[in-house]
Parts: C-alpha cells; sequence; structure tokens
C-alpha cells in the first residue's frame, strides 16, 4: 500500500515544482538554521571544554591572609598566614590527591642575547600533576630540588620559543634576576586559560629556590598561596571545608575571629563559563527551531490548497475504493515526503554553512550525529503534526460532494 | 432464473434542506438480476441521481434496505462501503474522472492499488483492459494526450479492472458527440454480452435504447419499468 503511494506522493510534488520547491524551502532555512546553530553552540561548549581541561580538574586554591602595615592593607596573598607546613598538612586529609604551595611573580629571563619577562611560578613537583601538565623533553625536578633549593627550571612553550628560538633548552642556564638556573625540561602546550591569558608563558622552579633567590620573603616557610586538587568533583566541597577547618585550627583562630586566608574554587569558575555555553547554544537551538515550526505551517498552508485543488481527485479515489485511511495516508506522505527532502536539503546546506564559517573565522563548529539525527525526527514529526489536519479534511470529504466539485 | 444483483426495498433518502426536510426518493422498490442491461432515465429532479448514488454505495439511504450482491449495504461503516465499491462495482463518469498526472495504465491499475494487488498483477491486468477497449498503444500516455471518446473506454477499462459484478454509468455519452456515443455504447453492449450487469443513468432515449430494459423515474417514483420494445 505504501509503495505506490510513495510514488503518487512524488508525482504530486512534482506537479507543481515551483511550489512544492517554495514550501520546501521553509524546512530548509528551518533544519539549516537548527544545524548551523547547534554546530556553533556545541562548538563553543567544545572550546570551553578544551580549556577547562588544559587547566586541571577540581582544584582550589588558598591565598594567604593581606597584611597592613602602616594603615595599608596589601591585598590577599600578601600576608605571611600560610605556611609550608600548612600544605604539608592538607596533603594529609582524606580525599586530597594533589597539594602545590607556590610561589609566582613576574621577572626578566635572559638566555645569551635573548630576554623576556614571563610569571616565575616557585612550586613542588605535586603542581604539574595538579594541573596535569606533561612535559614534551627532558624531565621535571624532584622533591629534593626543592629541600635543597637548587637552581634548576622547567620552561613553557612561549618560554622556550622566545628565549631559546630552534635551541634545543634543556641543559641550557639561563638567568632569573641574577642566577643561573638550568632548564630541565620543556613543557607541553596548554594554550589559553579562560581569561585569555597564555599559560605556556612561564617558568617553573622549586619553591625553595624561588623565595631565597627570585623573589625573597621576609618569613621563612611562608606562602602566597597552596594549590589543592581534590580526589573527585564530588568530594570538592567536603575537602574545602575540611582545609577551612584544618587551616583555622593551625592557625589557632577564635570562633568570632575571620579567616586570616582566603579560598578560590577555580572549578567552579570553569564550570559556570561552561554552563553558559551551554545555556547560550540551547537559546540559539531554540531560535533556530522557531524558523523549523514556520516551515511546518508553511506546509500545511500548502497541503490545505491542494486538498482543496485536488477534491475531485479524492472523490474519484473514494468511488473507485479507497478507504478514509488510505486518503489520510497519501496526504499524510505528501506532507512527510516535503518535511523531509526539506531537511535533507537543509541538513546539507547548514553542514556547509558551519564548515564555510569555520574554514573563514575559525570559530571551532561541532557537527554532531546527534544534531543531524534530531533534525531528522523533528522534520518527520512536523511533517505528520502540520500534515495530519490537512490530510484528514481530505480524508472526511464526502465521495458525491468531492464527485461534484469542480 | 439469475440472482438479483440488485434489490431494492421501500428505499428513501431524504436532504436537510433550508426550506425542510426534502424527500429525493420516496420508497422505490427495483430487483436488477445478474445479466441485465437497464436504462434509468428520468428529467432532473427525478431522483434517478439520488437513486445512482445509492446504487454506487457514495451515499446510505435514509429509508428502506439495498441488498447488493445479497448484502444488505444500507447499515454499512464507510470503509465497508469503500471496499465494496473497490470489487463490486465499476463507475463509469460523464466527465471520464481520470487522474490527470497518471498514465492511462496508472489510471486503469488505481482500482487495484486499493485492493492491495501486487504490482506485476496490477501492471498486467491494465494491460489486458486497455487491450480488450483498443487503447493498448496508449498505455504510457497521460489522459490529456487522447480524445474524450478515447478517455472514456479508459474509464471502461478501470471499471472493469476489479472484474466487478456491476457497471454503473451515469451520463457516459453525456460529453461525447453522436458517433463517438455510438461506439461507447457497442463497447457497453459488449460487455453485457459478455455478461456483465450494466446501469446506465441517461436522459437521451436513443441511448437509453441500447439497454434492454428502461426505468423511468420522476418525483422521487418509478413510473415506469419495462423492456425495450414493449410499450409501457
Amino acid at each position: 500500500m505504501i509503495r505506490p503511494m510513495l510514488g503518487e506522493a512524488w508525482l504530486a510534488m512534482g506537479a507543481n515544482r515551483l511550489r512544492t520547491a517554495l514550501t520546501m524551502l521553509g524546512m530548509v532555512i528551518g533544519v539549516g538554521a537548527v544545524v548551523i546553530m547547534l554546530a556553533i553552540g556545541q562548538g563553543a561548549q567544545y572550546a570551553v571544554q578544551q580549556t577547562i581541561s588544559t587547566m586541571g580538574s577540581n582544584l582550589f586554591i588558598v591565598l594567604s591572609g593581606f597584611s597592613t602595615s602602616a594603615g595599608v592593607r596589601s591585598g590577599s596573598g600578601g600576608g605571611p598566614t600560610l605556611t609550608v607546613a600548612d600544605a604539608e598538612a592538607i596533603a594529609e586529609l582524606d580525599g586530597v590527591a594533589n597539594v602545590a604551595p607556590t610561589h609566582q611573580g613576574s621577572r626578566q629571563l635572559v638566555y645569551g642575547a635573548q630576554n623576556w619577562n614571563t610569571q616565575v611560578i616557585g612550586t613542588t613537583p605535586a603542581y604539574l600533576d595538579a594541573r596535569a601538565w606533561s612535559l614534551t623533553s627532558g624531565g621535571s625536578f624532584g622533591d629534593s630540588d626543592v629541600r635543597s633549593a637548587t637552581r634548576v627550571a622547567v620552561i613553557g612553550k612561549t618560554v622556550a620559543e622566545n628565549l631559546f628560538g630552534d635551541e634545543d633548552p634543556v641543559g641550557k642556564t639561563l638567568r632569573i634576576q641574577q642566577s643561573p638556573f638550568v632548564v630541565t625540561g620543556v613543557l607541553a602546550a596548554k594554550g589559553q586559560n579562560l581569561d585569555g591569558r597564555d599559560q605556556d608563558d612561564t617558568v617553573i622552579i622549586p619553591l625553595s629556590t624561588a623565595q631565597r633567590k627570585v623573589f625573597g620573603t621576609p618569613f621563612v616557610g611562608s606562602v602566597r598561596m597552596i594549590m589543592v586538587q581534590a580526589d573527585s568533583a564530588e568530594g570538592m566541597e567536603r575537602v574545602m571545608s575540611n582545609v577551612e577547618s584544618l587551616l583555622r585550627q593551625r592557625h589557632r583562630l577564635r570562633d568570632d575571629t575571620p579567616n586570616d586566608f582566603f579560598m578560590r574554587n577555580l572549578s567552579a569558575a570553569a564550570e559556570s563559563e561552561a554552563e553558559t555555553t551551554r545555556t547560550m547554544s540551547i537559546l540559539l537551538g531554540a531560535i533556530a527551531s522557531i524558523s523549523l515550526i514556520v516551515g511546518g505551517i508553511g506546509i500545511m498552508n500548502i497541503m490545505l490548497v491542494s486538498v482543496t485543488e485536488r477534491t475531485r481527485e479524492i472523490g474519484i479515489r473514494m468511488a473507485i475504493g479507497a478507504r478514509q485511511k488510505d486518503i489520510l495516508l497519501q496526504f499524510l506522505l505528501e506532507a512527510v515526503m516535503i518535511s523531509f527532502a526539506g531537511c535533507l536539503l537543509g541538513l546539507t546546506l547548514g553542514i556547509a554553512i558551519a564548515l564555510g564559517i569555520n574554514a573563514i573565522t575559525g570559530m571551532v563548529v561541532v557537527i554532531s550525529g546527534t544534531a543531524a539525527l534530531l533534525a531528522f525526527a523533528v522534520a518527520a514529526g512536523v511533517g505528520i503534526f502540520f500534515g495530519w489536519y490537512p490530510a484528514q479534511k481530505a480524508s472526511r470529504l464526502d465521495p458525491i460532494e468531492a464527485l461534484r466539485y469542480q | 432464473m439469475a440472482a438479483s444483483v440488485i434489490k431494492v426495498a421501500e428505499l428513501g433518502k431524504s436532504y436537510q434542506t433550508a426550506a425542510g426536510e426534502f424527500p429525493a426518493l420516496r420508497g422505490v422498490d427495483l430487483d436488477i438480476t445478474a445479466g441485465e442491461y437497464v436504462a434509468i432515465m428520468g428529467p432532473s429532479g427525478s431522483g434517478k441521481s439520488t437513486f445512482m448514488n445509492l446504487l454506487g454505495c457514495l451515499d446510505t439511504p435514509s429509508a428502506g434496505d439495498y441488498f447488493l450482491a445479497g448484502e444488505n449495504v444500507a447499515q454499512m461503516s464507510k470503509d465497508a462501503l469503500a471496499q465494496l465499491r473497490n470489487r463490486t462495482i465499476g463507475f463509469v463518469f460523464q466527465g471520464f474522472n481520470l487522474l490527470p498526472r497518471m498514465s492511462l495504465q496508472d489510471n486503469v491499475a488505481l482500482p487495484l492499488v486499493y485492493a492491495n494487488v501486487d504490482k506485476e498483477t496490477r501492471r498486467a491486468r491494465a494491460r489486458v483492459l486497455l487491450e480488450r477497449v483498443g487503447l493498448g498503444q496508449y498505455a504510457e500516455s497521460l489522459p490529456n494526450r487522447i480524445s474524450g471518446g478515447q478517455q472514456q473506454r479508459v474509464a471502461i477499462a478501470r471499471a472493469l479492472v476489479n472484474e466487478p459484478r456491476l457497471i454503473l454509468a451515469d451520463e457516459p455519452t453525456g460529453n461525447l458527440d453522436s458517433h463517438t456515443s455510438e461506439e461507447i455504447m457497442r463497447l457497453f453492449g459488449e460487455l453485457n454480452a459478455d455478461g456483465i450487469t450494466i446501469v446506465l443513468v441517461t436522459h437521451e432515449p436513443d441511448i437509453a435504447a441500447h439497454a434492454s430494459r428502461q426505468v423511468r423515474f420522476l418525483d422521487g417514483h418509478i413510473v415506469s419499468d419495462h423492456l425495450t420494445g414493449e410499450q409501457p
């Protein structure tokens, strides 16, 4: 039954090509818009996801409190309230994967005739683990280097390019301030972080060396920041509150005294960024799907016209034995075919445009099979939904009236 | 005695109009046996078209019974009527009523689509019948490529394709010139000679003269019913 009807639907579509094409155009634009919007939205999500994964997961930082001298407050990280011992104590807590006390600042680097200003991070080897940062060549420094304040450095890709050019930096000696440092390794590229800062523009050295040779500190053993990585996303909150009570206890703070340190959840910031792009892509998709509905209304309109025009044909078909459901099926098939063909064209067009956007602007686009499938399901749905009323109208015609229709 | 193909008893049909109920048929009794060739005549408004619609199962009566090939169709559902039309009745209309976008062969085969017949059989049956009406060479043409008389032949082929018990022809020559009309009537004569029951509606006496029996309607009643050649 369906097979000959498909052929007839095809004939009917071909009978008025311009009209069919215009009706289809509504679906083409609708599906095309949805595909492009989803591709861009998912592309944005993907880009954020990528950035987040370079930062490291389940991270938070503890900053030391401020200091006040002559009424001038230093801002967070300025006071000597956090110590390496605090970091070691945090590492003992349950659910903590990595703890890296760090001290960072901007310094001028010199190698041969080249110099470069970059961010110097003094920390422990756990820092690289917490940030899931691997090396492309050479090796990192170890805990023993931290204990003995060795002058070794691991450099980021940007620093390597700017100071060493084509040379292999491993084993070379660069200077930070006036101190020579031997480069032991080059870090893998991470690209920009969420703020747009180049994460590869950095030098990592042992914490103790940084404090003694580079930044200097009036309080031995104090650190500005401790980076903590929790075992899991679920454990984050528990670990953070445990760290807070541990530090209050260690700092002997009374119940009515505020914290002398600050805590910031890095992953939460990233999550909210991801949430924003997710919302954006849903919004884009929703706006685009409005055009799908408009396309569907176009189909309904044309099908209604078609039923009226073909009233006599319906009468003839009924006279020679078409049942109501045969007529219903015939008109429904026509609507679905227009919708489907429009969807196929829209999908092709949408993918082509999305790829074009990617080629021209370099914007990340993601074309997923799910999106394509969704578009098809929607097209079939739109065809059936908007084709139903005209088809039912056709099937309920009175054969005598229909035969008499001129 | 041959079995009756059509048997109507006290058949009535009324329409609701703005001026109240209008009775188009007022208790009609008629019996048509297999192999008969009946012409239904009468002026417009006599009820003959209403009667044809009822005979063709396109409409249901307001009163009385209608037995088509032994089955009472008065109370059948729409879908059951559609199947009955498909299998038992072949229609021939005044305006030919071929579907313009389909080839003649597909037009002839269309009733078989609704009878769930497979494609090969449909094609073969349509071919045979187009040959039967002398239009085999136009099988792939569209209806607008051939003349009115030829279109009516195709319509007759379509009416025959499902091997019906009965052919209902409503003014089949109304749109044709007299020469072509004669050809069509000759074809009906041949079909009847092959044993097919034919009921023909016409208002032209010389067309009605081809039938073996003439039934005349007036004001919703049968006013005469006689064999051709006999005086009423």
